[in-house]
């Protein structure tokens, strides 16, 4: 035996002793001042030997032990920071990887998140995340650099266990700290390197099928585009059956949270080796499928839609016309179903994606066919999807610069007196607004609209009547009223013939104003129901119907035009007296009331009755009573889903509408019976307007006529929302759906009150 | 062109917005006149004339009327004019009265009073001859005729009746104008049937008359540096004539309009630009040495009655539609030396050219 082993081992255990138990500050001092004594550099070193062997056999026991021990409570033992210091030293100083191992333990143990939590406060810089994975990196890195140059045959020809172990490590662990520091760097290295190249290959080939996902979706996020992925996986999704399950299906169909710029790199990558191109295909055949099934339309979010569109337009942007000509027929046929879905879809959005993914792709999958040409407004989205499809611009033009110059010499112009204004230097204005006015054509009476509306071939005085008509309305509301019907139905039935500017905006404004002057909404919601109407015009109506009762339900409209609703000449000198007979009153008060400080007199907005009162129920009852009933041309519970969707809408508005008013509670009922039979339907505009609708009834119907009238409904409601709020796939129905759950729990909360009382 | 401009490709500016409007006059201006200013030393006020026989006197300072002058006994008040001499409005009225006003340290009474006999819509014209001596054209007692007075003794100087054989009907508009050269004042007259004629005042004889439109002449402006001017009337067209050393009138070149009458058409004084008032609602901007269309202001909705230029070059344009547009086009160049034209501060050029 060797007599230094054992004057080691003894040491050593003394110290775990104490170590682990004591709680006296000096005590724990004293032994790490003789434990470091093996680590060298201290005054008084032990032999080498010693120290050789406290190295190899112990070193890893004491770290942890040391670390173990590690808590704030402890580190506090000692002041000034001593014991932190000296605890610091014991894995700065000693050998490193065996430090490094015993902090991996501890990382990976099952107390991890307790440690990280306690630990946290404390821990000492270099071994802060942020400042511990760099360097882990940059260690990477190091090894790797040995790695080639061994085998370059320049420095020592095997590579020490150490550094495998450790390369080995910390690519199982990938976190963003350490890719973030490694991507830059072998990006660099092999970039003119086919050695560099060959070893990262390698080491990605290494990492173990648990480790897979995180490091490829890491390198797929650090990497900037599609060479250098290439450069540092190889072929990697051709080996290894994990990473091709991450790369083809998990990132692309799995989860939608990746950026476009990803997702290029991602595809580009896949594109960029005639090994990876058949699984390109495959993997457009696949997003297109995914793209085309209706019920993906249907339960997959609008974002996660987006995300798919764009990697099909992505997909479509790498493949050559040869590749795409194979296999026509599916990607065609998963297409033209996607677009069939997508058109029926009520959310505009929707729609508009269809209708944009289906014009560039159709021209790449079909160049030779008729292009199909869809009339949308472009946004931001539609833009953005046509840049993808489009291959990368060579290099941007340089004409943007000329316009920023001519612009501040513009602005700058008027201001400054000392410009070079000669003769010839006048800028005319925009000239194009000048027209001839067309004055002399316009109609003096609502009559004469009528006329000139129904029967005019002269297409001028039929613009200047439509112009004219909203005016003459509110101007002369009797006369209005005369041919209120009349005009409804011409208005209903108006076509624009010619290209009149501003068109529609007219119409419904002259309808809108017919309706409130003398609400002719019973005619209106029985056209609704009508046969020989379009989906269009029933939207129409519906549209006048919720402006109208809009227009009529607000509050200090009264004074500009109180010839509405029923007015009778009798009323005005009564509501005279009224207001002397409050002026009296306030008087007598003033004169008795002695004021110690004179506040400045304010006034509210003046009180006046809810007009939708008297008409809330010709607007509301006729539309929510047939809406079973599919009549051949219109069909609310099957195809026309759109309709409904506005329908719904509208009763939800003309309920929010109808507050303050005797009929509310009546409405509330009939609503919320709708809203449950309906509550199911597929289609996520038709639910939007649903649950605003369960929101109207809470807002519009007094709390206690709730809990009296609809308490077994409003229980009811309760789980369906909140089922809905956790687990409908549109987001703006599961927002609504909170709110509503939101409108519910503050009424139970100015019930209780009410109920204890 | 040394100036960094637009390329012609580069597109046009949109149409401009009034700087300010003044509103208040409760029914339509059918007169609009700038006053002081010029020197710098006050705020330039704006008078306005109504249909109702007011004349709104506003501060562009503050935007608001600091005055009102009640003194046309509810008629329309169809012309304004300030004298040289001290603070003096003149007004035209239709109940057949010319005011003379005095504005200074603020008062506002009626100094003087002139009695018309002509019901017709022609404005009136003055023309000052000295400190205290002035010459006014106003329509006559008969129809065609045109009658001077010496002011502010009212004494009559003389009628100015068209030969038997012309029959140009009323005088629609009037200017009284000197040359540099000569002492004779110059009156140029614009008629019913669409003729503007320039009359010798002292030898009460017409010089030249031209036929400039089909219809009445609306309004004129004259540029007697340039000796050039310009008439708008009912119908669809601008003429622009000139007058020659043989004082012959001749017509220039017209300028088609979109859309037909010109109720007043003024050049501003630094003569770069004009303004016309349009029945169509619409004031039209033009550059005055080419007649290129520069703007068509669009702001008021009825017919623009008259326009009016500041000499800091501000235009205002009253409307039926009872507002006054204050727009503020093409800044005119703070080193412009040249003499101001006769109209705008009509007696200052008198007032300079005799100091």
């Amino acid at each position: 035996m060797d007599p230094g082993q054992s004057a080691v081992l003894p040491t050593v255990r003394e110290a775990l002793r104490t170590l682990s138990s004591s709680e006296d500050g000096d005590c724990i001092l004293s032994t790490l001042g003789s434990l470091k004594r093996y680590l060298g550099g201290a005054e008084s070193p032990a032999p080498p030997g010693e120290q050789e062997e406290f190295a190899r056999r112990h070193f890893s026991d004491v770290l942890r032990c040391l670390v173990g021990r590690l808590s704030p409570g402890w580190l506090e033992l000692l002041p000034d920071g001593q014991l932190e210091d000296l605890w610091a030293s014991f894995f700065l100083e000693g050998p490193a990887d065996q430090a490094f191992l015993v902090l991996m333990e501890s990382i990976e143990g099952a107390a991890l998140s307790s440690w990280g939590r306690e630990g946290r406060s404390v821990l000492i810089p270099p071994f802060l995340p942020q400042n511990y994975f760099p360097l882990l990196g940059e260690e990477i890195v190091r090894v790797l650099q040995a790695l080639v140059d061994s085998l370059r045959g320049v420095g020592p020809s095997t590579l020490s266990l150490q550094s495998s172990a450790l390369l080995r490590a910390s690519v199982c662990f990938p976190s963003e700290e350490i890719l973030g520091v490694l991507v830059p760097r072998l990006t660099a290295l092999t970039r003119a390197n086919c050695l560099w190249q060959r070893v990262c290959w390698r080491l990605v080939e290494c990492v173990p099928d648990r480790a897979m996902e995180a490091l490829l979706t890491g390198l797929v996020e650090a990497a900037l585009g599609p060479e250098v992925l290439s450069r540092l996986l190889g072929n990697l999704v051709m080996k290894s059956k994990k990473a091709q399950f991450v790369m083809t299906r998990k990132i692309l169909f799995l989860q939608y949270r990746y950026s476009t710029p990803m997702l290029q790199s991602l595809l580009g990558y896949l594109a960029m080796d005639s090994q990876r191109r058949p699984l390109l295909i495959q993997v457009l055949k696949e997003l297109l499928e995914t793209w085309g099934s209706s019920s993906a339309i249907r339960h997959a979010s609008l974002p996660q839609q987006c995300y798919v569109s764009k990697a099909v337009l992505i997909c479509l942007a790498h493949l050559g016309e040869a590749e795409l000509r194979d296999s026509r027929e599916d990607l065609l046929a998963s297409l033209m179903a996607g677009v069939k879905s997508r058109l029926d879809s009520s959310l505009p959005a929707v729609r508009r994606l269809g209708m944009t993914v289906a014009e560039v792709a159709s021209t790449r999958i079909h160049p030779e066919g008729p292009p199909l040409r869809f009339q949308y407004e472009e946004d931001e989205l539609s833009r953005e999807l046509l840049a993808l499809a489009a291959p990368p611009p060579a290099a941007d033009s340089p004409s943007e610069h000329g316009l920023p110059v001519v612009c501040s010499w513009v602005t700058g112009r008027p201001t400054g007196l000392c410009c070079f204004l000669s003769d010839d230097e006048l800028v005319p204005y925009d000239m194009s607004g000048d027209r001839e006015l067309k004055s002399g054509k316009t109609p003096a009476y609502v009559r004469d609209c009528v006329e000139a509306l129904t029967s005019s071939e002269d297409w001028e005085r039929w613009e200047a009547a439509l112009r004219a008509l909203e005016g003459l309305i509110i101007r002369s509301p009797a006369a209005a009223r005369e041919v209120s019907v009349e005009l409804a139905k011409v208005l209903l039935h108006l076509e624009e013939k010619t290209s009149v500017v501003g068109f529609e905006g007219l119409r419904q404004r002259a309808l809108v104003a017919v309706v409130v002057t003398d609400p002719v909404a019973e005619y209106l919601t029985s056209q609704f129901y009508a046969l020989n109407f379009s989906l269009r015009q029933r939207m129409d109506i519906l549209d006048v119907l919720t402006l109208a009762a809009q227009e009529l339900s607000r509050p200090g409209r009264l004074p500009k035009t109180p010839q509405c609703g029923s007015p009778s000449p009798a009323s005005q000198p009564s509501s005279t007296q009224a207001s002397a007979w409050r002026a009296v009153v306030e008087e007598r008060i003033r004169s008795k009331t002695r004021r110690f400080t004179q506040g400045s007199a304010r006034r509210g907005p003046d009180a006046s009755p809810n007009e939708f009162n008297l008409v809330a129920g010709y607007f509301f009852f006729p539309l929510i009573r047939h809406f079973d009933r599919p009549l051949v041309t219109f069909d609310l519970l099957g195809e026309d889903q759109l309709v409904l969707g506005r329908l719904v809408h509208t009763l939800g508005a003309l309920m929010y509408l109808a507050v303050n008013t005797t009929v509310a509670v009546a409405m509330g009922k009939a609503l919320l019976e709708f809203v449950w039979t309906l509550r199911f339907h597929g289609d996520a505009y038709v639910r939007r307007g649903l649950l605003s609708a369960v929101s109207s009834i809470l807002l519009s119907v007094p709390a206690e006529r709730l809990l009296a009238d609809l308490p077994d409904e409003l229980l009811e409601a309760q789980p369906w929302l909140a089922d809905v709020a956790e687990q409908d796939p549109d987001e703006d129905c599961r927002v609504l759906a909170v709110k509503a759950l939101l409108l519910l729990e503050k009424l139970k909360g100015t019930l209780l009150p009410l109920s204890s009382s | 062109m040394t100036a960094p401009l637009p390329t012609m490709a580069a597109s046009p500016l949109p149409p401009p917005d009034p700087q300010f409007v003044l509103r208040g006059t409760q029914s339509a201006v059918h007169a609009l006149h700038f006053f002081g200013g010029a020197r710098g030393q006050e705020c330039p006020l704006l008078l306005s004339g109504s249909l109702s026989g007011l004349v709104h006197i506003w501060s562009l300072q503050t935007r608001r009327a600091v005055a009102t002058l009640d003194g046309h006994g509810g008629q329309c008040v169809t012309w304004l004019q300030t004298l040289p001499q001290g603070h003096q409005l003149l007004s035209q009225g239709r109940d057949l009265k010319l005011r003379l006003w005095d504005l200074a340290e603020g008062r506002n009474a009626v100094v003087d009073s002139v009695p018309l006999e002509s019901l017709g819509f022609c404005r009136s014209s003055v023309l000052a001859r000295g400190q205290e001596r002035w010459m006014l054209a106003m329509p006559g007692r008969g129809s065609e005729e045109v009658q001077i007075l010496e002011m502010p003794s009212k004494t009559s100087v003389c009628t100015l009746k068209p030969e038997a054989d012309a029959k140009p009907g009323m005088p629609m508009c009037l200017e009284l104008w000197q040359a540099d050269s000569s002492p004779r004042p110059l009156l140029l007259a614009g008629y019913e049937d669409g003729s503007v004629a320039l009359w010798d005042v002292s030898e009460r004889k017409v010089c030249s008359r031209v036929a400039c439109h089909t219809e009445p002449v609306m309004g004129f402006d004259f540029d007697s540096q340039k000796a050039r001017g310009v008439s708008g009337s009912a119908e669809k067209a601008l003429a622009v004539w000139s007058l020659d050393e043989q004082q012959a009138l001749q017509v220039c070149r017209t300028h088609e309009l979109t859309n037909p009458g010109i109720a007043d058409v003024k050049i501003r004084p630094d003569r770069k630009i004009l303004a016309t008032a349009g029945w169509d609602h619409r004031v039209r901007v033009f550059h005055w040495r080419t007649m290129k269309p520069l703007a068509v202001l669009s702001f008021h909705s009825a017919t623009v009655h008259c326009v009016a230029f500041a000499t800091d070059g501000l235009l205002a344009a009253g409307s039926g539609d009872q507002r006054i547009s204050i727009w503020s086009l093409y800044p005119v160049r703070s080193d412009a030396s040249t003499p101001l034209l006769g109209h705008a501060e009509g007696g200052e050029v008198g007032a300079h050219a005799l100091a």
